[in-house]
């Protein structure tokens, strides 16, 4: 019950500095309805859903960057982080709690995006949005940990692409298959397995990244 | 409560810390002083179990839960008002009747009146004071402070003193300082690093 109150505590403190900040989710909101807009003039009249489809995990991935990238601003400005390590709390807290906030911006991103993806683009379905919240905890689980690698370096804005994207390919391949394949169920399955698979190595291993 | 034989700390091939001898009780006092570089940080940093020690003995007798830390930057939300954040850590270190410890030492360090005000909006010397109250917060049995006077005006600075005098006898502290007169007669021992 400690841990869970620990993760609530740390949780609610990133949504209260995002209400009070709002550097995080008006940013992402911009860039995502930037990028279909864009994407609605980029692509050829004619051209295909699945065309489409694509174009939309690629506006997700890279606004759940942005949003990555400003993860552990405050912890990392004010060396916050050394105060919460410090704390007796489990570790692996800090780092659940920072996935659920990441989490639930992502989910207030896709509330918009996917409408204006249905609006620009082509109807979503019930198979569409289990993928892209499957796709969700994946992105936040190892979203977290590499931002948090990543706030400890100088080359934080450099690092973190290049450690996410490459780990983020099973994302968009099951995200993709998903929304396009005949069969999603095979790829909503993958997309569940790597959650939990990488929610369970993340949550082991942030205690290392956040200490020497 | 610390004990380090032949500790070595380097960054690199920068070499911070070399050859310290450390022996630090329950009630110890050890003043560490320093010019800048000299790795006074970097070494209460080792105490508080952010830093990995290079080479040598290091033993921590003390559950991280137990240490109060006052390092250079206050490590406070700035988005937070006072409250807010002595509020999460007391939840974090599990403080029984957290709210009235709070407020107790919002009221001794004088930050009560500004308890609703966003961080940011602080003067130097008011987030310092706030830094003095989270390190306190939980009564740790271990005390790290880094320049603990720093940007602290005259009633601050005697509000410290009083802090110090009355836990001195009770808890084990650490404290790297550039003006080491002030805490001379708390001092038990002096580690004076080149």
């Amino acid at each position: 019950m400690n841990y869970l109150a620990d993760v609530g505590a740390l949780a609610r403190k990133d949504l209260l500095l995002e209400l009070r900040a709002r550097d995080t989710l008006p940013a992402m909101l911009l860039f995502v309805v930037s990028a279909l807009v864009v994407f609605h003039f980029v692509l050829p009249a004619g051209s295909s859903d699945l065309a489409a489809t694509g174009l939309l995990w690629v506006a997700l991935l890279f606004t759940a960057l942005l949003g990555l990238s400003r993860a552990f601003a405050a912890e990392r400005e004010q060396g916050v982080i050394d105060g919460l390590v410090l704390a007796p709390s489990d570790r692996s807290a800090i780092w659940l709690g920072k996935a659920l906030s990441i989490l639930a911006f992502l989910a207030l991103a896709e509330l918009i995006a996917l409408p204006a993806f249905a609006l620009f683009f082509r109807h979503i379905d019930g198979t569409l949005i289990g993928g892209v919240a499957l796709a969700d905890v994946g992105i936040a689980a190892v979203g977290t940990l590499l931002a948090a690698m990543a706030a400890a370096s100088r080359a934080r804005e450099l690092l973190l692409p290049l450690l996410f994207l490459p780990l983020a390919i099973p994302i968009v391949v099951g995200g993709v298959g998903a929304s396009v394949a005949d069969d999603p169920a095979r790829y909503l399955g993958l997309l569940g397995l790597y959650d939990a698979l990488f929610a369970i190595i993340c949550w082991a291993s942030f205690e290392y990244v956040v200490t020497e | 409560m610390i004990r380090a034989r032949a500790l070595e700390k380097r960054y690199g091939d920068k070499r911070i810390l070399r050859g310290i001898e450390l022996d630090v009780g329950a009630d110890d006092f050890l003043l560490v002083t320093g010019p800048n570089g000299s790795g006074k940080t970097t070494l209460l940093r080792l105490c508080a179990g952010l830093a990995a020690p290079t080479r040598g003995d290091f033993e921590l007798g003390v559950s991280r839960g137990r240490i109060g830390y006052v390092a250079h930057e206050p490590l406070v939300y700035r988005e937070l008002t006072a409250l807010e954040n002595l509020d999460l850590y007391g939840r974090l270190y599990r403080i029984s009747e957290r709210r009235e410890r709070i407020g107790m030492l919002l009221e001794r360090f004088g930050l009560w009146d500004a308890r609703h005000e966003r961080v940011a909006s602080y003067s130097r010397g008011m987030l310092q004071r706030l830094a003095l109250c989270r390190a306190f917060l939980h009564e740790p049995d271990l005390l790290l402070l880094d320049e603990p006077y720093s940007g602290l005006d005259g009633e601050g600075a005697l509000v410290l003193d009083r802090e110090l005098t009355e836990r001195a006898p009770r808890t084990a502290f650490v404290v790297a300082t550039h003006e080491p007169e002030r805490l001379r007669r708390h001092a038990t021992d002096l580690l004076a690093l080149a």
